[in-house]
């Protein structure tokens, strides 16, 4: 098994809360095991700002600016398969709950009326992450090849997931991984 | 006062409350009357109604939010409907609404300032051998041009009522080309009645299975055994259906039977009631023809009048019969027959499981018989002129002749009748189609027939059909048909099962994405893949045949796409620059990092 080159795995969260990667975290003592046969790329674990060439790539989270379809793409060219993880990811999600408020109206209520440390006035540095109308599901701007459902998907289910995928298996999850009431 | 404050509803709607009294199942009746007082269903009524029929609200509510000529926002005096179905498209209906819409500084779908009118479109009104083609509050107009409009758009600044409009506007036309036994022999009322009394039911069912009919709505279910199988269930009571909910986009030729045959039709349904052992029938009329509604009322009194209906029919004592007619609301899906009978009901047109059957368990869950218009009125020819006759005519399978509806690319559009069996090619040069290279045999949900399968014949065996007949000539872009096809389905799906609801929406996005230049070979597979889903797990027909003409384009019509995709392998569904325009405009920004490529 250790003559065997590792599985690289390439994780990032988007317009997402972290939860999806929190429940990956979630497999607890498991993560010994999944350790011996991949090694991670880029993932908020490991801090390395950009991807390379990788086997998986697991996005969490919504599209919802333009660094968002940057890191994206940088994702879909990298790796081998992308999985879209969590409700965010798939359909928007909570994030996407802003679809329906004009986004001017956003930004008066958020640095207008409530006013900022600078004054009430909209920034704009060319460092921020310039919104989109909308937020939207990562499908619908790259490929994506698996989808992960759940909010989030549960530590088994995630562990059911990459196991079936590193072992060479279609993933194939039971009803009980994908019903939530 | 605010123009959606009703202080006096309760007195307004008394009237409607007496006529149609406290069931629960008068609730469809109440609303379109509703609407008719409003020009909407406003809120108080809604619980006006709910209180009324003592149902919950959201059943009001969910009725009045599921059928298109109920509203639940005001849509002012006037609603002007443009057709928007392939044939009034080709005829130029998106250009005439954008002139009329201009002309009085309207937008789509809102109701101008003043609450005086409101412009939108609507599924095909059937209406497409005289389009383009509207409704003005639920009144058919046809043969619309720029003038017409001009005209239009004077009467309504006059606030002239719609029944005081000039009747050319209203002009509907039979159009009947070539008519054949069913439509071009003489009939006298109460002929079919009598030679069933004479012949005995038991008999005149063994006649309806000599004929081999089957039924006319495209589902070709045998008339005989249907009847049967309700004849034979237990129940308190028997109900017999005529389906006039021809919704199909591109079939009008139940229009034409229930305007020039509507004596045929009434004794077909009587034929049955008698085999059957019903007293009480439907009519279920299509909203887009309630024009025609006066005029079925007054046949119906007349054939009460001369012991046609009612109680002992033709003196027959304990043969009573009779007729009520149910006009519906705009919806496709009613035309399902167990969304039909929901619609019946006073509920949602949704889909029931199945089984049971409505033979069995229908409406009122009593053993109820749903038969298409043309059905009911070979029905009554077989019960006069005998089975053997009806089957020596169409193919051993299709026995009978069928009539279809023809429209779009050809001279002479109107109705046909041929005996089944016949080709295309016959077809269309009887109706003079100019260099035709493609037909949707029986509107979207048939089959798109390529010009290399024009001898092929209309017969169950080969080529079913409900009806619709629409030719395209060399040059017609069959992905914009397909694409009027997709926003149809998408727009009538019921949204009761996800792989209907959620497919509609996936193909239509995809064909929207592919006609917008923006189609990768990966979208192909995916509109199969969808493709497939819907056809194997939708809950009932609508979705199993909602995919139809998008998989017939991919199989058949290779060049009407391939020339829109692009190379590459995946392309986003939006455009993602655009999707930042918002914000750079908010912002004031034009950095790089304001701009996606």
């Amino acid at each position: 098994m250790n003559e065997k080159r590792k599985i690289r795995v390439a994780t990032c969260s988007l317009a997402g809360c972290f939860g999806c990667h929190m429940s990956l975290l979630d497999i607890d003592e498991k993560l010994f095991d999944l350790l011996g046969v991949i090694e991670f790329d880029r993932t908020p674990f490991t801090d390395i700002k950009h991807c390379g060439p990788c086997d998986i790539g697991i996005v969490e989270g919504g599209v919802s600016n333009a660094e968002n379809v940057h890191v994206l793409k940088e994702f879909r060219e990298n790796c081998k398969v992308l999985v879209a993880i969590g409700a965010c990811a798939i359909t928007g999600g909570v994030p996407a709950l802003r679809n329906n408020i004009d986004l001017w109206d956003c930004f008066q209520e958020v640095y207008l009326y409530e006013g900022g440390l600078e004054g009430n006035q909209i920034p704009n540095d060319p460092e921020l992450p310039l919104p989109f109308d909308k937020v939207y599901p990562i499908y619908e701007v790259v490929k994506v090849d698996y989808f992960l459902p759940g909010c989030p998907p549960s530590a088994d289910t995630i562990w059911k997931f990459l196991t079936d995928l590193i072992e060479g298996r279609e993933p194939k999850l039971d009803y009980e991984m994908l019903h939530y009431d | 006062m605010e123009p959606h404050e009703f202080p006096h509803i309760e007195q307004q709607l008394a009237p409607v409350f007496e006529r149609h009294g406290c069931e629960a199942n008068q609730l469809l009746k109440i609303l379109r009357e509703v609407q008719e007082i409003f020009h909407f269903v406003p809120p108080a009524a809604i619980t006006c109604v709910a209180s009324h029929l003592g149902v919950p609200r959201t059943q009001v509510e969910g009725v009045a939010g599921f059928y298109f000529f109920l509203s639940l926002k005001s849509v002012g005096k006037y609603r002007l409907l443009f057709s928007d179905n392939v044939t009034d498209q080709m005829q130029g209906n998106p250009e005439l609404m954008q002139y009329f819409c201009h002309k009085l500084w309207l937008e789509p779908g809102k109701v101008s300032e003043d609450n005086l009118l409101s412009v939108d479109s609507t599924s095909c009104t059937g209406m497409c051998d005289q389009g383009p083609a509207a409704l003005v509050n639920g009144w058919p107009l046809t043969n619309l041009d720029r003038d017409r409009l001009d005209l239009i758009a004077e009467l309504i600044h006059d606030k002239k009522p719609v029944c005081d409009w000039p009747s050319m506007l209203f002009e509907v036309k039979d159009n009947i080309r070539r008519a054949g036994t069913l439509l071009g022999e003489p009939f006298k009322p109460g002929a079919a009645i009598r030679a069933t009394l004479d012949r005995g039911s038991a008999a005149t069912l063994m006649e309806m299975e000599a004929s081999g009919l089957r039924g006319r709505g495209g589902a070709g279910f045998s008339v005989a055994r249907k009847w049967s199988l309700c004849r034979a269930a237990a129940g308190d009571h028997h109900y017999i259906v005529c389906n006039a909910d021809e919704g199909e986009p591109g079939t009008f030729k139940d229009r034409v039977l229930l305007n020039s045959y509507a004596d045929l039709i009434c004794e077909g349904m009587t034929v049955g009631a008698r085999i059957v052992g019903a007293t009480q029938g439907f009519l279920y009329l299509r909203g887009e023809y309630r024009h025609l509604l006066k005029k079925l009322e007054e046949v119906l009194a007349r054939r009460r009048a001369t012991g046609l209906l009612g109680r002992s029919i033709l003196g027959e004592t304990g043969f009573d019969f009779d007729i009520e007619i149910h006009l519906g609301a705009g919806s496709y899906i009613c035309g399902e027959e167990s969304a039909l009978i929901e619609s019946l009901e006073g509920k949602r047109g949704r889909p029931r499981n199945r089984p049971p059957f409505p033979v069995t368990h229908g409406y009122l869950d009593q053993p109820t018989v749903v038969d298409n218009v043309e059905t009911l009125a070979c029905a009554a020819r077989i019960a006069l002129q005998g089975g053997e006759w009806f089957a020596a005519i169409g193919t051993t399978q299709s026995t009978g002749s069928k009539i279809l509806s023809i429209a779009g690319d050809c001279a002479r559009p109107g109705i046909y009748e041929y005996p089944f069996g016949i080709t295309l090619h016959e077809i269309l040069g009887d109706c003079g189609a100019e260099d035709p290279y493609a037909v949707q045999v029986s509107g979207p949900s048939g089959t798109l027939v390529s010009s290399k399968e024009f001898d092929r014949r209309i017969s169950f065996e080969d080529l079913p059909t409900a009806g619709a007949f629409t030719v395209f000539k060399r040059g017609r872009d069959i992905l914009q048909v397909v694409q009027n096809f997709a926003h149809f389905f998408a727009h009538e799906s019921c949204g009761f099962c996800t792989p209907c609801r959620v497919g509609t929406q996936l193909q239509k996005k995809i064909v929207d994405k592919i006609t917008h230049g923006h189609g990768t070979v990966y979208d192909l597979e995916e509109l199969k893949h969808v493709g497939h889903i819907m056809q194997s797990m939708s809950h009932c027909g609508l979705g199993h045949t909602a995919a139809n003409p998008v998989l017939d384009m991919l199989e058949k019509f290779p060049d009407a796409y391939e020339h829109k995709l692009k190379n590459f392998a995946f392309e986003p569904v939006f455009d993602l620059d655009g999707a930042l325009e918002t914000a750079r405009n908010i912002t004031g920004r034009d950095d790089a990092w304001a701009h996606l490529s």
